[in-house]
């Protein structure tokens, strides 16, 4: 009996108009996808995307040149030199994050001592050559000025938490 | 079609203007507009068939779909076409040039010759044959050859692979829909595809369909398979044969591919509009009055949206479950209605030409 009904059933497509209902009902529901490069998705605050160096207010940088990011850092992406300067404060002559290497892990904030290097909330920041990946202080300097307004928000958002 | 144009245009104002007379030239360069004028309008046709493929294909999986070239992404065909012109024909060592490059031509002019005989209005055919049926089902055989050419000038396993899988697609599916068609004459009595649709004049409830319903549904099955379409995309299988015969094929020779597997669903919407839903006559012959291509049209559009909708949801077919369907389901299927319908028709005197 039930081979029968299989037969019948197969004979008149019922699982193929079942199906055919079903996909011009989704047809017409909201998309799941967003319009990207106009609209996009909310961002957790502890998003880890591109690396920034950060200034206090007073507009003196905030890195001290321990290095515990360089040690930390697994894919070995960031490079450091550093001497005294004028004022016998230590500071880095040279910050360099191979951006080509970084895994995106965010060790390297997290041994911050002084919430120097973080990663912000920016995701696009392709580049046409490989050469513009390899970033250098300046870069993360620039990066820190441009995103601080964000990457204030999200520190003092995940604080709680910490 | 051609006839007609050629009597009537050196009768208009225009015609006398030029002083054109009804030469053997005159002759020739009315079927060469004639054939642009079909040929044109398709292509562009084609290209929007894929862009709209793409689009319900997307929206029933929630998605986007293209969305960035033009307004609502409607250029991204056109897009995509001037990219594949511009790139490079590469041509594997190993390949069989004459054959690796005449078997995408193939396909593409055999895709848009089977148009020659398609009625859009009452004798808008470019060519009224007699066995226009006939015709079509010789063109779509011939089909074959393009992709088994390229499948094996490739000197590709995939390739290969992939074309004799269609080959022996194509092969089998060709059988029931000849049978289908078989029942549909049987009404007609004439292979003449305009006169397939002058009997289903009057309305809605004369088209074939009602009465052909299980035969439609086996076409349109057969259809599907007939033109390499999910859940039949074996010849092309991503998953296991990368892209089947198309593998080794990039720039123009792929794009003439790509429109010939449109073009050939766009045709195979057409028959399926001509032999059941009643070509260009509207669904209630009141509404005759607007010309019949834009009814033949709609029809196409329909057809063509559920061969869109079908992609979006069938997942393919094993190749034993494709044989089987076509072999051991279909073919005693269209063979027993084949027999059933001459039958009946015999039995009630239905049969036309009596």
């Amino acid at each position: 009996m039930s081979a029968i009904a299989q037969t019948v059933k197969s004979l008149i497509l019922k699982e193929f108009f079942a199906a055919f209902w079903l996909s011009i009902k989704y047809m017409f529901k909201p998309k799941a996808t967003i319009n990207y490069p106009y609209e996009k998705g909310p961002l957790s605050p502890r998003f880890r995307g591109e690396h920034a160096l950060r200034r206090y207010p007073n507009g003196e940088e905030r890195c001290i040149a321990c290095k515990l990011c360089e040690a930390i850092c697994p894919a070995q992406a960031i490079t450091i030199e550093a001497e005294p300067r004028e004022d016998g404060s230590r500071r880095t002559t040279r910050y360099d994050i191979d951006m080509t290497k970084c895994i995106y892990c965010g060790f390297c904030q997290e041994a911050c001592p002084v919430d120097a290097i973080v990663e912000g909330p920016n995701f696009e920041f392709a580049t046409e050559t490989r050469a513009e990946l390899l970033y250098s202080k300046e870069k993360l300097l620039a990066n820190g000025e441009r995103w601080e307004r964000e990457i204030a928000q999200n520190i003092a958002a995940d604080a709680p938490y910490r | 079609m051609v006839e007609a144009f050629f009597e009537w245009f050196p009768t208009t104002w225009l015609g006398m203007l030029l002083g054109v007379e009804q030469t053997g030239l005159f002759y020739f360069v009315t079927i060469v507009a004639i054939i642009l004028a079909i040929v044109f309008p398709l292509l562009i046709a084609v290209a929007f068939a894929v862009y709209f493929d793409r689009k319900i294909w997307a929206s029933v999986q929630l998605r986007r779909g293209p969305n960035v070239v033009g307004p609502f992404g409607l250029l991204q065909s056109f897009a995509d076409g001037f990219k594949l012109f511009l790139k490079e024909t590469v041509i594997p060592t190993g390949a069989n040039k004459a054959i690796f490059l005449m078997a995408p031509m193939i396909t593409f002019v055999l895709a848009l010759i089977s148009w020659a005989v398609i009625p859009f209005g009452d004798g808008m055919a470019l060519a009224n044959l007699n066995v226009g049926i006939l015709y079509i089902l010789a063109v779509s055989s011939l089909g074959v050859y393009g992709i088994i050419m390229s499948g094996w000038a490739s000197n590709s396993r995939y390739a290969f692979l992939g074309s004799l899988r269609s080959a022996a697609q194509m092969v089998s599916y060709e059988v029931s829909i000849g049978f289908v068609l078989v029942c549909v004459l049987l009404a007609v009595g004439s292979l003449n595809l305009n006169d397939v649709v002058l009997a289903q004049e009057g309305g809605i409830h004369r088209w074939y369909f009602i009465p052909f319903a299980p035969v439609f549904l086996i076409f349109y099955i057969s259809a599907l398979a007939e033109t390499n379409r999910p859940p039949f995309d074996l010849p092309e299988a991503e998953a296991e044969l990368v892209a089947g015969y198309q593998v080794e094929y990039s720039s123009m020779a792929f794009a003439l591919f790509f429109l010939g597997e449109y073009a050939n669903i766009l045709l195979m919407s057409a028959v399926m509009a001509i032999l059941f839903f009643g070509g260009w006559y509207a669904p209630i012959p009141a509404l005759d009055f607007i010309p019949g291509f834009f009814w033949l049209f709609i029809k196409i559009c329909f057809f063509f949206w559920t061969f869109a909708m079908v992609k979006a949801f069938v997942p393919r077919y094993r190749y034993d479950q494709l044989m089987r369907l076509g072999w051991k389901v279909f073919l005693p299927l269209s063979l027993f209605l084949v027999v059933f319908y001459a039958g009946f028709m015999v039995a009630f005197d239905l049969l036309p030409g009596q």
